[in-house]
């Protein structure tokens, strides 16, 4: 090194003057913090929050438990049709009714919901008829087309992949100027997938009026939750998008609805997006096609039946006078004929017609799909 | 009247349609402030304000994804994506839902948005910027495929892909964005899908070709009497046209520029085969990219098919 440089190598030095920084103080700040709120209002033992419960009417719980019993018969009758053979595999909701009923009964009929595969419970609390889901499930795609009235995407098979739907379609209710909310159903394995990282982080940028809703029922086939992230919550999730997001008990009906209640309500005063992760528990294979027992224990499963959305929301209703065995005894009953009903009417609808494989690939046939109907003979 | 290039022909479909149609939003990254990087949406922000031409996060699944959301709800999205080798993101939404969901919801729910985005080797840019990867989008009942190649058929058709009540995928060859200018009515007009052009009329072969192909495939033509067929609409294509021509003149040579193996080339030469083998004098021949991925700058003018690989093809036929 020359003279030269080392002198101005020392001016340098003396310029930014190190011993001034040293006393300088900068201390480290905290820019950005999130707290991860829990709610629940009933708990496993039937004990309610007494504030919080207040708000439900008797005819609300009844409501509640209704349409939860008339889910799981579905649910059981579907289970059974489908060992003998009666329709195709099956993905089972036992354990979750209150997660998908609750939310699904917090938003308006001119909202829009998004499930996944695993949403008969919604479905049903909407008002999608039953015999559908049954001709859907055995392989009848004509069980998917919503009725009028009834604004239920199809369900959605790719896993998570229908999370920025829900964004785009509130996005539209937003710029359309509609007070409308729209909710999505995926999974915790959903919530791994690129599209929900893009659909929540479009709803945070353009505040959408979006509702998400994360089934946390541990479990994505065989791989359980903390294999997905190692996130302590998947709610947490939301702040790195801008919004916030809560964690509910998923088994507590009523905090599941005033939970979604709160964020539909938001979404439409214009303040945003929600995600609201449910915790939950998958009480049966992942599908009729699964056998759970080859990854997880008995125990877990057991310890998790005590906690299941019926037994607590039934002790509640008993304590406050509202249930008693013979109301339930008459609700089940009426549950299992409507069921059985809507079986035989899915059961007795005519076939599917060929000509429908290729009838809505487009709003108008091509040339050659017009050629194809009469090649297959589908249409003369 | 006025002589524009395919830059501003899309300019006026996007702004007149916008104009027309309250429902029609532009979304992509960059639409907005910059116009596009090739500022085909230029001056679109300050008309249509920032409800409607939409600057969104680099999320290609996202964009796609949201638009499909929109068009279900009752917009009609056009979203951008700014290179076509960066639409590999937004397949899974393309293949798995945009091309499906009328189906899947037995006609309840449809997809009504295009998805503009350049393509073809054209700007010496890094790698991923030249992809010609509409092959996969053929393949892929439920979208439409279309790619203009004059300024006159790329406002028209524009046009007629935002009124379309299905997904197209508009593919535009970033080669000729600014290298042709031509006569476009300033008022709003459209072209129908699925009906392709005859660019030439001839009688010794048919040449069928799309894009920036089209031009090359009719310079090769110069001293030949051939018919040039400008597909335009590749997925529903003009089978009638296709057919029309090689029945009458009985030699058939495909140009493009994607690779060869599983092209579109491919199609509409099994299409032949299988309609007209009874009219046919000579083996139909492809002009096409090798199979290989697609070269940065310094190789891209070894890849194209050339002036002189087109016109080996068009001796090769007349060989018969
Ligand atoms: C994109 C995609 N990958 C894989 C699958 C196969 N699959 C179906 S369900 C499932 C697990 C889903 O887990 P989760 O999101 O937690 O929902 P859950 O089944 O628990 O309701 C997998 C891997 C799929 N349907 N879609
Ligand atoms: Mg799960």
């Amino acid at each position: 090194m020359s003279i030269a440089r080392l002198a101005a190598a020392f001016n340098c030095f003396l310029t930014h003057n190190i011993l001034a920084d040293r006393l300088r103080y900068m201390p480290i700040q905290t820019i950005e913090k999130f707290e991860v709120k829990f709610l629940q209002i009933i708990n496993e033992k039937g004990e309610a929050d007494g504030s919080l419960v207040s708000s439900f009417t008797d005819s609300d719980l009844k409501k509640f438990f209704e349409t939860m019993i008339l889910a799981r018969t579905f649910n059981q009758r579907a289970l059974s049709l489908q060992r003998e053979g009666r329709i195709g595999t099956y993905a089972s909701i036992l354990g979750q009714e209150a997660s998908q009923i609750g939310s699904a009964l917090a938003f308006g009929g001119e909202d829009w919901l998004f499930p996944s595969f695993r949403e008969s419970g919604v479905l049903i609390a909407r008002g999608y008829p039953m015999w559908m889901l049954y001709r859907y499930w055995a392989g009848d795609e004509r069980g998917m087309k919503a009725p009028p009235g009834v604004n239920i995407f199809p369900m959605s098979v790719p896993v998570g992949t229908h999370v920025p739907h829900a964004t785009g379609a509130a996005w539209a209710m937003k710029l359309k100027g509609h007070k409308k909310a729209a909710g999505v159903y995926f999974g915790d394995g959903g919530s791994s997938k690129g599209d929900f990282h893009e659909g929540l982080n479009f709803a945070g940028v353009f505040k959408v009026p979006a509702v998400f809703l994360c089934q946390n029922n541990q479990w994505a086939i065989s791989v359980p939750r903390k294999r997905q992230t190692a996130a302590g919550t998947i709610a947490q999730k939301a702040y790195a998008y801008g919004f916030e997001g809560v964690q509910v008990d998923g088994n507590d009906i009523t905090a599941v609805y005033r939970a979604t209640k709160d964020a539909v309500d938001k979404a439409k005063r214009g303040e945003g997006p929600t995600l609201i992760e449910c915790f939950t528990y998958r009480l049966d294979d992942h599908t009729t096609s699964d056998d759970a027992s080859r990854y997880r224990s008995k125990e877990e499963v057991e310890e998790w039946k005590g906690k299941e959305p019926l037994i607590r929301l039934r002790l509640y209703m008993e304590k406050k006078g509202v249930w008693t065995k013979d109301y339930e005894d008459a609700i089940a009953k009426k549950a299992l004929e409507s069921v059985d009903a809507e079986i035989k009417k899915a059961e007795g609808f005519t076939p599917p017609d060929p000509a429908d494989i290729i009838r809505y690939t487009y709003a108008e046939p091509t040339p050659r799909q017009k050629r194809e109907l009469k090649e297959f003979g589908w249409e003369k | 009247m006025g002589k524009v290039n395919i830059v501003a022909a899309i300019n006026q479909a996007l702004s007149q349609e916008m104009e027309r149609d309250g429902d029609v939003v532009l979304l992509g990254e960059d639409v907005g402030r910059d116009g596009g990087v090739f500022r085909v949406t230029e001056g679109l922000l300050s008309k249509f304000g920032p409800d409607r031409v939409i600057d969104t996060p680099l999320s290609e699944l996202g964009i796609i994804g949201a638009a499909i959301g929109m068009a279900a709800y009752g917009l009609k999205p056009v979203a951008e994506i700014q290179f076509m080798g960066f639409i590999y993101a937004g397949l899974e939404q393309v293949f798995s839902h945009a091309s499906r969901i009328r189906s899947r919801s037995r006609g309840r729910y449809s997809v009504p948005m295009v998805i503009r985005t350049p393509y073809g080797i054209g700007i010496k840019p890094p790698e991923l910027h030249s992809e010609s990867s509409e092959a996969l989008f053929c393949h892929m009942p439920g979208v439409k495929v279309v790619v203009p190649s004059t300024p006159y058929n790329a406002k028209g058709l524009l046009v007629s892909a935002i009124r379309d009540p299905d997904t197209v995928i508009f593919l535009e060859a970033s080669r000729l964005y600014r290298s042709i200018k031509a006569d476009v009515p300033d008022e709003l007009y459209s072209i129908p899908l699925g009906k392709a052009d005859i660019y030439q009329e001839g009688k010794d072969f048919t040449v069928v070709s799309w894009g920036t192909m089209l031009h090359r495939a009719a310079e090769a033509a110069e001293d030949f009497d051939c018919e040039i067929i400008d597909l335009m609409t590749l997925r529903p294509f003009d089978e009638e046209a296709v057919l029309n021509s090689v029945k009458k003149t009985g030699r058939l040579v495909i140009v493009h520029e994607a690779p060869r193996v599983g092209g579109f080339g491919a199609e509409i030469a099994a299409f032949a085969a299988e309609e007209a083998i009874g009219y046919l004098k000579a083996p139909v021949l492809r002009v096409a990219g090798p199979d290989a991925v697609i070269p940065m700058a310094r190789l891209e003018d070894h890849y194209m098919p050339s002036r002189d690989r087109i016109r080996k093809a068009y001796e090769t036929v007349m060989s018969y």
